[in-house]
């Protein structure tokens, strides 16, 4: 059931060490909008998407935007700096305790034949599912998400074209931000979490997203199947802590044989 | 006796398309050879076959008599053969002569004689007195001049030029030309990539004509342009203006 | 002129302690240390700018091994070599699939912080180790167990380990490996055709990096007198280390010691501050901002705009 939550965030194309601190801060907020507005996480997705939109489309015109081309170690410079204040700010705001989100729908179970359904699990694969078709009809289906796509592939092409670049990146890194606050807010019911919890998130995404090819929609699919399979089996096998240590031995394998993903391009 | 450059059966495939096939030359000691062909002919991938930034499908290169396959380009550079690149690829953050110096520390080991090395082939190029200029402040024909100091740099006994004239004025070709003629009159075989006709029917002895990725002709300068292969292939590409009736 | 600045500022520094108080040598000594990791990090991360958010490793390595070391009777001044060993040991096998794989930019770095905290798994799970707990070190006050009732002591050893490690940089620049690095920073494809046997050097890098950081783990243990696993191996150490060299300049001499200088005191005294009011994660939030606004404004570090701005007024 991990599948679901996963596919979402392996969509994301911009390189991003805030991936997981962005989750947790999508969490945090869909925590708050349930234990002070009482809002069921499976309404507030919605919201938290809405403001983690805001917060990308901030992070990219603001920061990234004035460094495109500065050398690549000044971005991933700059993106461990948005990583470090987004976790510690949540270190601060909520305190190191894990937290969890209650929702009446966890305590309920289907049965399905000889198989019992977790109904909080089944919604949030559910809504996972439809997240990423309306995100794959808006890439490929709507005008702007072409554009995305093109200068995605192409920076100066579509600079040429007359495409507006910046907003086209600030809107993709909007909607990627908007993706992972979603994600962060379905799984806040199933998943305990807790400022912490960003790196190992990051990681998960990492594995998914390089396994599956950076900046492919088909590969951080079959990416998030895969690396959601491998965790499974491994923490059925492990403790919670060999599972960790299995994610990240996953992550060095993933780098070394497969730089350029299942259906990435080639890295020049 | 064995010529200094023999290439032979050299191919490589880039998914659907064969870039290079079935290529053989040779380049002897102290020889001018042009590689001409239109667009996308395939000159830039042989030069990456032979210099070791490409692993050949199937083919041989020798190279004093040593075959390089399997030899990573910082070897092939050590055994003397210097190539440059068509998009230059200079240090832009370091200095004009830090620029050269890395080529001239691999056979110098000592930073001063490097240094002194170095600026003597700045000297020679005219980009003496750029020296301390870092490399990204350079003009486009300051910058071709210096992508020719570091190959020199390296004191090859094979010079693989990829284009270092296109885009200059008539004038700086003209210098250009000169330096080729002066470094190959030290006894540096020079092969070179080059659209600029006049240049090439000027400098090489030998010219080796391409089109997809296969020779087609090849010989002295008058009888290359007058092949009527040669015209065929060049037909309908913008070079034809440039190629001499 | 600068030989002479230099000398001064040594004068300085090895006159300090006679004025001194405890605090503020404590604080001197975190300078030290620091800036001596930051000049060691350097060498990889700034002249041949391949990024690692990883190095807390190297020191994890280095103050276990002597730690263990010592529990069995080995000095800590023997423990320290063996240590960085070791430390180079793991340096050169990340480097070796980092280089082979040609993982770059990006991929090196992920490389590098899946590596550390593989280490801080292990560390923490592994009960002949410590475990989660970690280890403590008793205190005996013998200078020949690397241990002095004195904290001028300290203050001379990290001194010492400071000007050592900028020595061997400041070696470094004026050696054809110091000026391939550089280029190496620049253009990989560029340098191999330039006969630069660019996987060869990024290696020597590597295992001097990781060597030279893998002694401050045995400074490290033996100052705190307890190694824990999430401390010595966890990313905030990495970035306390990258972001020093980062704000005073990568890839400069004086970069990581000035870095050091501007920061230590800053980050002990918000660390004081904030810890007491027990806002745990507030200095971190302060690096991240000021990474941020480093890369933003002052991309080359503080360094280079210092100089900048001295030129100019001798102008």
């Amino acid at each position: 059931m991990a599948v679901g939550l996963t596919l979402i965030f392996g969509v994301m194309r911009v390189v991003n060490f805030a991936h997981g601190d962005m989750m947790v801060w999508g969490m945090y907020l869909a925590f708050l909008l349930a234990t002070r507005a009482g809002v069921d996480p499976y309404l507030s997705f919605v919201v938290c998407a809405a403001a983690l939109f805001g917060l990308g489309v901030v992070v990219q015109r603001g920061l990234v935007d004035r460094i495109v081309d500065a050398p690549h170690e000044m971005q991933i410079l700059l993106m461990l700096g948005v990583a470090l204040v987004l976790e510690n700010l949540a270190l601060l705001a909520f305190g190191p305790e894990p937290a969890r989100v209650r929702s009446p729908l966890v305590r309920l179970t289907w049965e399905l034949g000889p198989l019992y359904v977790d109904v909080a699990r089944l919604v949030t694969f559910a809504v996972a599912i439809l997240l990423t078709l309306a995100l794959w009809l808006f890439l490929f289906r709507t005008e702007l998400g072409r554009l995305i796509r093109a200068s995605a592939d192409n920076h100066y092409g579509a600079l040429v074209i007359g495409v507006d670049v910046r907003r086209i990146y600030a809107t993709a890194f909007g909607v990627g931000a908007a993706c992972v606050g979603a994600a962060g807010a379905l799984v806040s019911p199933i998943l305990p979490f807790q400022p912490v919890t960003g790196l190992s998130l990051s990681v998960t995404s990492f594995n998914i997203v390089i396994i599956g090819g950076m900046g492919s929609l088909v590969g951080a699919f079959i990416g998030g199947l895969l690396v959601s399979v491998a965790e499974s089996l491994g923490a059925v096998f492990l403790t919670p802590s060999l599972k960790e240590l299995f994610s990240f031995s996953l992550l060095i394998l993933i780098l070394l044989f497969r730089p350029a993903g299942l259906f990435g391009k080639r890295v020049p | 006796m064995t010529p200094l450059l023999a290439v032979s059966g050299l191919s490589k495939r880039f998914g659907g398309v064969q870039a290079v096939k079935d290529l053989s030359f040779t380049v002897g000691e102290g020889e001018i050879v042009a590689l001409i062909g239109p667009n996308g002919a395939g000159k830039t991938t042989a030069f990456a076959l032979l210099s070791g930034f490409l692993a050949a499908d199937a083919g041989e290169v020798r190279f004093r008599g040593r075959d390089l396959r399997g030899l990573p380009p910082h070897e092939v550079n050590a055994l003397g053969m210097a190539r440059t690149f068509q998009i230059m690829r200079p240090f832009p953050r370091l200095s004009v002569v830090r620029n050269v110096m890395i080529a001239t520390l691999g056979r110098h080991s000592r930073p001063p004689e490097a240094e002194r090395r170095a600026r003597a082939v700045l000297d020679e190029l005219g980009l003496g007195a750029k020296a301390e200029a870092p490399a990204g402040s350079l003009t486009l024909a300051e910058r071709k001049r210096l992508e020719l100091a570091r190959a020199l740099g390296t004191e090859p006994v094979l010079l693989l030029l990829d284009e270092v004239m296109s885009g200059l004025t008539e004038a700086e070709t003209g210098r250009i030309v000169e330096l080729v003629r002066a470094v190959n009159r030290r006894g540096v075989a020079v092969l070179l990539i080059e659209h600029v006709m006049r240049a090439v029917m000027s400098l090489a002895q030998r010219i080796v004509v391409l089109n997809y990725g296969e020779r087609i002709a090849e010989g002295r300068p008058e009888a290359v342009a007058n092949d009527p292969r040669v015209i065929e292939a060049y037909l309908g590409d913008e070079e034809v203006t440039s190629a001499p009736a | 002129m600068k030989a002479l600045a230099a000398g001064v500022a040594v004068a300085v520094l090895l006159a300090l302690p006679a004025v001194l108080s405890g605090y503020a040598l404590t604080i001197f000594i975190l300078i030290f240390f620091y800036a001596y990791l930051a000049q060691a990090w350097n060498i990889l991360g700034g002249y041949a700018g391949q990024l690692s958010a990883g190095h807390a490793a190297f020191v994890g390595i280095g103050g276990y091994t002597s730690a263990l070391l010592f529990e069995r009777g080995v000095t800590p001044w023997i423990g320290m070599f063996v240590g960085a060993a070791l430390a180079a040991a793991l340096g050169a096998v990340i480097g070796y699939l980092g280089f082979r794989f040609g993982l770059r930019g990006f991929y090196f770095v992920l490389l590098t912080v899946a590596f550390a905290e593989v280490c801080r798994i292990l560390a923490s799970n592994i009960e002949a180790v410590g475990g989660a707990i970690g280890l403590y070190i008793t205190f005996t006050g013998d200078p020949r167990q690397f241990q002095f009732r004195d904290q001028r002591a300290y203050y001379y050893i990290a001194l010492a380990f400071m000007l050592l490690a900028t020595g061997v940089v400041a070696l470094l620049e004026r050696r054809r490996l110091g000026i391939y690095l550089t280029a190496i920073r620049e253009d990989e494809t560029a340098c191999e055709a330039l006969g630069v046997d660019t996987f060869k050097y990024k290696m020597l890098a590597m295992v001097v990096s990781s060597f030279l950081t893998g002694l401050a783990g045995t400074f490290y243990a033996f100052q705190n007198f307890s190694l824990q696993p999430g401390a010595v191996f966890g990313i905030p150490f990495s970035v306390e280390i990258i972001i020093r060299a980062i704000i005073g300049g990568a890839g400069t001499l004086p970069g990581p010691i000035l870095g050091s200088f501007i920061l230590t005191p800053l980050a002990e005294l918000s660390r004081q501050y904030f810890g007491q009011s027990g806002l745990h994660g507030a200095h971190l939030v302060v690096y991240g901002a000021l990474l941020v606004a480093v890369v933003l404004f002052l991309p080359q570090g503080a360094y280079p705009f210092l100089r900048r701005l001295l030129r100019r007024r001798a102008a």
